[in-house]
């Protein structure tokens, strides 16, 4: 009797949405979770860990080794160059910032054809990785290795009577990683552009009819209104340039395989994982790398916050003005 | 001092002109450093081993055969690649969009510490670089067995996917309330809600996220390779890898393959052009 009771009682708690809030989350966060946890949480637990040790390739019987990993990195050349390389990523994205906004302003100006230009310079955005890279191993050479220099680009330099150039020179690290660092811009740039055009069009008209009544001409314009309005999206932009270049991996990767003095942290961290078969060290590498983006991501939060305060502020202050407007009348 | 007033007028007008032509020199400047590199590869694949080694980059094919995309296509394995690739796609949007929403169904409706603990973690998971995280994924992944078949990057795909679950959230908190409650006072059940009025609400965010996992996965290259070397598993990135990896390199019939593979992207491009655009801009800023 008493049993039944509790059952039914039971049944009914689980229709009422206290209970179905219940049995609905766990059912629901179930599989994301399990998989969060086995895929994200668990590795991320073991990369901490490994990063202590020495382990071989089957993880029999670790040695644990303190910072002895965190060392190599800093203080071995061979890994520390890859952190000098990413500067060329850095201050690639930099050029590529700028002259995404270039063209961003270009196209949101009068102009014809708009829609073709714009598609034109972001499809390289959605091309397989793969694919662009053998397309600028090409570019830049020609041929089964050892490559010849008869590639577009000297062809091309060619009829402008420019002598050709060993662009993929053992001897010349610093030229090979430009040419990566140009292939990296040729493919990302798209993306930069179309963001900036979003930025630039939510720029109030009104803005730009002032401006015209004051006869300004384009630079200025672009110097009064057009920079201090996206000026955060740059500032967004440039901190997650960061992020990017050091995790530059694909584009190196598949070009020159990291040969060339042109290894980024991120194929290091690859080849020391998965050819030399030394995790703890890749491990420590990993962490290396989480703790850089760690510390690029406060900053970012840090600076945004500031601005959406900004943001709220001032658009409180717009809807006092549109009350007392409207009391007005 | 009309003349004068002419003579300014004349001036801002050449001046405007000048603008005008620096405008479209710049753009056309840009798509030529977009086209060349990929008209050479077009040119290329046109042209017969003997042909490609003999002639200059840009001179036209002798005769628009489409020989090397056969060969591609067929014993290059760009059919299996895209077949593979498809299967991959097909599984883990499949698995994105319903674990996504649910997630995101969950955390955003149901207030309390667990959901905003979980939401927590999820957010945590951003952080973590995906690339390098493999070097101890990799251990769990071959442990449960899933090395070498297609369940490993479909699981990564589905399993690591944090951002869609960011756009679902995002998409949820503007979808109203009273929607819900509404229902609830027609005695709909939590599951009734969220197949019947969660997931039909959530279709514009439903594409957004399709965009950006057919880019990412489509274009993925790593992932594959490091958990799919079999030769029954390659996809479209990888197919491409092993083309320039082995030693004797067939160039004509490797640029009729990044062409057959970049087709799907174009055509895709070209049909829904506005909402990649937004897609992904949208997709990022939430980041």
């Amino acid at each position: 009797m008493f049993e039944k009771k509790q059952k039914r009682s039971f049944k009914e708690w689980f229709h009422t949405y206290e209970g179905q809030k219940l049995y609905v989350s766990a059912l629901f966060l179930l599989v994301p979770l399990v998989l969060l946890l086995t895929f994200t949480f668990v590795p991320a637990f073991n990369m901490i860990t490994y990063s202590f040790q020495e382990r071989d390739q089957f993880g029999v019987d670790p040695q644990f080794v303190g910072f002895d990993n965190y060392k190599t990195i800093f203080t071995n050349p061979d890994y520390f160059i890859t952190f000098k390389n990413s500067l060329y990523y850095l201050v690639g994205s930099v050029v590529q910032q700028i002259v995404a906004l270039l063209l961003a302003s270009i196209l949101c100006s009068e102009i014809r054809a708009k829609g073709f230009f714009k598609g034109v310079l972001f499809f390289p955005y959605l091309m397989n990785g793969v694919a662009v890279s053998i397309i600028f191993l090409r570019f830049f050479t020609k041929g089964n290795p050892p490559l010849t220099q008869e590639g577009t680009l000297n062809s091309v330099l060619q009829m402008f009577g420019i002598d050709p150039v060993r662009w993929m020179d053992a001897a010349n690290p610093v030229l090979v990683n430009c040419c990566l660092v140009f292939v990296s811009i040729w493919r990302y740039i798209g993306f930069d552009i179309i963001m900036y055009i979003g930025a630039i069009q939510s720029i109030s008209p009104d803005l730009y009819e002032a401006c015209d009544l004051d006869g300004a001409n384009p630079f200025q314009r672009f110097r009064y209104i057009v920079f201090p309005s996206i000026k955060p999206i740059i500032s967004l932009q440039l901190i997650l340039a960061v992020k990017g270049a050091i995790s530059v991996f694909e584009i190196p990767y598949i070009i020159t395989g990291g040969n060339y003095g042109t290894s980024t942290f991120v194929i290091k961290t690859i080849e020391t994982a998965f050819k030399k078969k030394q995790v703890g060290l890749a491990s420590a590498m990993a962490v290396v790398l989480l703790i850089i983006i760690i510390i690029v991501t406060l900053v970012q939060k840090f600076m945004f916050r500031d601005e959406s305060e900004v943001e709220a502020r001032e658009s409180a202050k717009k809807k006092r003005l549109k009350m007392s407007e409207k009391g007005a009348a | 001092m009309a003349a004068a007033g002419r003579s300014i007028k004349e001036q801002a007008k050449s001046g405007r002109l000048v603008v005008t032509v620096l405008k479209y020199l710049t753009l056309v400047v840009g798509c030529l450093v977009v086209f060349i590199p990929i008209v050479v590869i077009l040119l290329g694949a046109f042209k017969d081993g003997k042909e490609f080694a003999n002639t200059g980059v840009f001179e036209l094919p002798k005769s628009w055969s489409f020989g090397n995309f056969k060969t591609a296509f067929f014993e290059g394995k760009v059919l299996l690649g895209l077949r593979n690739t498809g299967i991959i796609l097909l599984v883990s949007c499949a698995g994105t969009i319903l674990t996504g929403t649910m997630t995101a169904f969950v955390i955003q409706r149901f207030d309390g510490y667990f959901t905003r603990a979980v939401k927590g973690l999820f957010l945590l998971a951003t952080l973590l670089p995906n690339i390098s995280m493999q070097v101890t994924v990799f251990r769990i992944v071959s442990k449960l067995g899933l090395y070498n078949t297609m369940w490993a990057p479909i699981i990564l795909y589905v399993g690591t996917d944090i951002i869609s679950i960011y756009i679902f959230m995002q998409f949820l908190s503007q979808i109203s309330v009273s929607l819900d409650e509404s229902a609830i006072m027609d005695g709909a059940s939590y599951p009734r809600i969220y197949f019947s009025i969660i997931l039909p609400n959530l279709t514009p965010a439903i594409a957004t996220v399709l965009i950006i996992k057919f880019v990412s996965i489509y274009n993925d290259f790593y992932t594959p390779q490091l958990y799919m070397q079999n030769e029954k598993l390659l996809v479209v990135s990888t197919v491409l890898y092993k083309y320039i990896s082995s030693t004797t390199i067939k160039w004509e019939v490797v640029f009729a393959g990044i062409i057959l593979c970049i087709i799907p992207t174009l055509v895709i491009f070209l049909s829904l052009q506005k909402y990649i655009y937004s897609g992904l801009v949208s997709g990022s800023v939430k980041e």
